[in-house]
């Protein structure tokens, strides 16, 4: 049985039939872990503990494990993602100018979300589009073959105006 | 299900396809340059011309040219275009009608195309990846079939020792050895892993296949899980390949549904049931240790060896790891016969090896080439050479690999060849460098790479990839002198020997092979002697004596 | 267990074949240092400082894991082995801000112990000074990260003997930190029974009974004992 969670938010009943489906076995933790992040963006501690009760998991073992993979978040993201691809084609290929670009147009450091909640500029170890490289992942859309004047094109509008 | 029944509605499905087909690249680089949008027009231009009834529009996997993308290739007189806009689609189904087409013509007989020899990937660009139906039109699913009715696991092994197929993951172990080992393990819970989380930067090779043929893959861990005892199976594949992850989830329901895989396979006694694990960001779990602990729910830290996941793995259980290409290989060499396979390559490495090529090359995309090829044919003939100037080196292997210089580009792509040059074959990332590449920034780079993804556990890696990055960034910097090339240096050796797994032996590799070939670019960007102190001189304080 | 025969360092030694490297080593007398080691709890192999060279291997094996076996021969202290260890410990020092003279467990710690072994007398390496906090919310106990190595030996006790698992590490890599529950103040953490094990398994001064000053957090070194029995005995309260 779930310890139903207090708050009555519909997406706990979604993650409780998640975990069900894995029988609440601990092996399912990153599974769950994936889950709760579709579902709430990002996970926070009322989320973490949640999961340890219901997987009978340490509380520390969730938290050790969470951290441990990048793709998980503890913040909330931007409005708009931009992922950039560190990878070594898009190195070569000059992926660091379309990151100094974007930190300086949008006052931001890799891996940051934005004061205001605008943007989140990321960076990822390898997309796996290096045929196109320097690839860039914006909103879920990935774009290649980019230069820092094509990339600025492509956000403009993320916040507001397009300038700062 | 008998095998004549498998033929026939292989021949049924060929029967109903229609005599022209054109087919259209939906693999993820093809996707990201709007492919899509171009398959909805020529599949609207097709019934506009009203030519529906004896030409379809197929989506498919990777057509391997990638900077070419979008891709479409028409049927059966095998005419491809690039860079395809969904404004050219009205013109290109009117070439079937004797038209004139603005689209960007692609040589099919240039070097790239002409030069492969596909094995891993020759349903890749030709079947529907979403439709076992397309898979079984080429054979699909018949060696599984004929594994179970016609060879016992013994044979299954054998076969694969013969066929002298190694690892593709990089380490190029022997498959069928590897198979025997948990064959011969007498325990009755056992499990087949396959290792889809492509962590080198570089590599999209098994991306592209698990996005064009994933069935392929499940057939091939089917008769693995046949031939060492298992009856369970996982696919470990990457969080960032969310479009992999999605045509593996179909193709599973789809072998369900037809029987291939679940219980009593094909009528027989076998049962296999396959689950995918998806990894979350985590380069280190593609060392197969690591990944067993993250299948077990846990943080992706490496255990020393042995005991060898072949003996006590997933679950203490013995377990058997091989990669996407590895698998992808198993169905053809059963189908086609060990001899075959070891017909093609060169002595001690066989077969066929998939490179991912990218960088500053002109033709990127996936080439699939025989073992014993040279760097020079691929990068220069294949690749079409370096856009902007000489080819300066050649990565292999990632983080784990080496920089091969240009002068050793007429060295075959083997095992033995590559790892003897102080790189390594790897999962099959090829980068071309050119002069505008620095190679210290390179060795910063991997490094950079190595100690963000060092899981943590053991010190050398932990703390030395660390040591190594502040050194080479001074280096870069100008800031270094040659007792701090030194000091690198020994730490390379520190860590090549003392770190608990293959992550932290391999890291020091891009430092070593790089200063092994371009010294003399570290030696440019040094300060002169005699060397300044150290930046942190400090006396610990000893202990005083204990009472 | 059937005994075989090995040598280390030379020495002719008879030994039950379950046993490691390491615990052959030790009923031999010989001195193989160890820092994430600790009898009574499981193995991990993670410092590398126990490595050895075994003939007919080119990999160097961690002592604490490795079997003992027919015929094996160990060196345990070559020229190699001596460096390595050394550049290890310096690791180590240039990881955290280990600064002895104002340590609690200056003059009872490991680290100190061992750097004094290999003989350590600087650092060649840079010195990372990461930011690290210093938690005292726990009535007892306190945890100071710029004394830990991450040896995980208080997640490993505090999980195999005590069984609560309020220990575990968070991040990876040089961001690894050793926490308690979801990574907060030690004194809320509610899975803790306050038992002490992680204190006294602690082989630095990352982990002491507050009300410690400089060189008088001395820990138990008939560690097993008192981890298997301490519960009963009470020892660990006061």
């Amino acid at each position: 049985m779930t310890d139903a969670h207090p708050s009555g938010d519909k997406r706990f009943k979604l993650l409780d039939a998640s975990m069900k489906r894995y029988q609440f076995q601990p092996d399912a933790l990153i599974e769950v872990l994936h889950k709760a992040q579709d579902l709430f963006g990002h996970l926070d501690h009322d989320l973490l503990l949640y999961i340890a009760r219901n997987l009978k998991l340490p509380p520390s073992r969730v938290y050790g494990v969470a951290t441990f993979y990048h793709l998980f978040s503890f913040t909330p993201k931007g409005e708009h993602t931009c992922l950039l691809c560190l990878g070594t084609a898009c190195y070569v290929k000059g992926a660091a100018k379309l990151q100094a670009t974007l930190e300086k147009q949008w006052d931001l450091k890799l891996g940051d979300t934005r004061s205001d909640g605008k943007m989140s500029l990321l960076g990822a170890r390898c997309v796996g589009a290096c045929g196109l490289a320097p690839v860039a992942v914006l909103d879920g859309k990935v774009s290649g073959n980019l230069n820092p004047e094509a990339l600025l094109q492509l956000v403009k509008g993320w916040d507001g105006d397009g300038t700062r | 299900m008998e095998l004549a029944e498998l033929k026939e509605l292989a021949d049924k499905e060929k029967a109903e396809q229609k005599p022209i087909r054109i087919r259209c690249c939906t693999a993820a680089g093809c996707l990201s340059s709007n492919s899509q949008a171009v398959q909805q027009a020529l599949t609207d231009a097709v019934t506009t011309a009203g030519l529906a009834d004896r030409v379809e529009v197929l989506p498919v996997g990777c057509m391997r040219l990638c900077c070419e993308g979008p891709l479409v290739q028409v049927d059966p007189d095998g005419a491809m275009y690039g860079k395809v806009d969904p404004g050219q689609a009205a013109s290109i189904v009117g070439t079937l009608q004797g038209g004139q087409t603005e689209a960007r013509v692609i040589d099919t007989n240039m070097p790239f195309f002409r030069d492969q020899v596909s094995i891993v990937l020759e349903n890749s660009g030709r079947i529907n990846p979403e439709r076992i139906e397309d898979y079984l039109s080429v054979g699909g699913y018949q060696a599984l079939l004929h594994v179970l009715r016609e060879m016992t696991p013994n044979q299954v092994v054998e076969t694969m020792t013969r066929s002298g197929l190694r690892g593709r993951g990089g380490a190029g172990y022997p498959t069928g050895v590897k198979w025997g080992l948990i064959a011969k393990q007498p325990a009755t819970q056992k499990f087949v892993i396959c290792n889809a989380d492509e962590g080198d930067p570089g590599a999209f090779m098994d991306r592209s296949v698990l996005e064009s043929d994933p069935h392929r893959v499940l057939e091939g861990m089917a008769i693995a899980a046949y031939a060492i005892g298992a009856s369970q199976g996982f696919v470990y594949v990457r969080g960032e390949y969310p479009l992999a992850i999605h045509r593996l989830e179909i193709a599973l329901r789809q072998a369900r549904k037809m029987g291939v895989l679940g219980t009593q396979i094909f009528e027989s006694p076998f049962n296999f049931r396959i689950d995918i694990r998806i990894g979350a960001g985590a380069f280190v779990c593609g060392e197969e240790t690591a990944l067993i602990g993250s299948i077990e729910g846990k943080r992706g830290t490496p255990r020393p060896r042995p005991p060898y996941p072949t003996e006590s793995g997933l679950w203490q259980a013995p377990t058997l790891i091989n990669n996407v290409e590895t698998l992808a290989n198993v169905a053809p060499i059963i189908t086609r016969g060990a001899e075959w396979y070891a017909s093609i390559g060169t002595a001690k490495s066989k077969g066929t090896k998939v490179f991912a090529l990218a960088g500053k090359v002109r033709n990127t995309g996936l080439v699939e080439v025989p073992m014993g090829i040279t760097l020079r044919k691929i990068v220069e003939e294949m690749g079409g050479g370096s856009p902007g100037g000489s080819i300066k080196a050649v990565q292999t292997g990632g983080p784990s690999g080496g920089c091969i210089p240009a002068s050793a580009l007429d060295t075959p792509v083997d095992y033995e060849s590559l790892t003897a040059l102080g790189s390594i074959m790897g999962s099959g990332g090829m980068i071309v460098m050119d002069d505008a590449t620095k190679m210290v920034d390179v060795a910063k780079f991997f490094m950079e790479f190595c100690m963000d993804e060092s899981c943590g556990k053991c010190v050398p890696c932990r703390a030395g990839t660390v040591q190594m990055y502040r050194l080479l960034a001074r280096i870069v910097e100008g800031e270094a002198t040659a007792a701090d090339v030194a000091q690198l240096e020994a730490l390379c050796d520190l860590v090549r020997n003392t770190s608990l797994c293959g992550l932290g032996q391999s890291a020091p590799n891009p430092v070593l092979s790089t200063l092994r070939y371009f010294r003399e670019e570290y030696n440019a960007l040094l300060q002169p002697a005699p060397p300044a102190p150290p930046p942190s001189n400090q006396r610990i304080p000893l202990p005083v004596a204990r009472g | 267990m059937n005994s075989i025969t090995l040598t280390i360092d030379g020495k002719l030694i008879s030994a039950p074949g379950d046993q490691t490297i390491l615990e052959a080593a030790r009923e031999n007398d010989i001195h193989i240092p160890t820092l994430c080691n600790l009898e009574g709890i499981s193995a991990v192999g993670a410092c590398r400082v126990c490595l050895v060279e075994v003939s007919g291997s080119n990999r160097l094996a961690p002592s604490c894991l490795t079997k003992v076996a027919e015929g094996m021969q160990v060196q345990t202290a070559t020229d190699r082995l001596r460096e390595y260890r050394k550049m290890i410990v310096e690791l180590l020092f240039a990881e955290r801000n280990h600064i002895c003279s104002v340590c609690v467990a200056n003059g009872n710690c490991e680290l100190q112990d061992l750097a004094v072994t290999v003989g350590m007398d600087h650092v060649r390496y840079e010195y990372q000074y990461p930011s690290c906090s210093v938690d005292v919310t726990h009535k007892e106990f306190g945890v100071d990260h710029n004394r830990c190595i991450l040896c995980t030996r208080c997640v490993r006790v505090c999980d195999e003997v005590e069984g609560a698992h309020t220990w575990d590490v968070s991040g990876r890599g040089m961001q690894s930190r050793v926490i308690t529950d979801l990574n907060q103040p030690w004194g809320t953490a509610t899975s803790c029974t306050s038992c002490g094990k992680c204190v006294q398994a602690c082989p630095t001064g990352a982990l002491f009974r507050q009300g410690s000053t400089v060189a008088e957090m001395k820990k138990d070194r008939e560690l097993l004992d008192f981890l298997m029995t301490a519960r009963e005995k009470k020892q660990w309260i006061g």
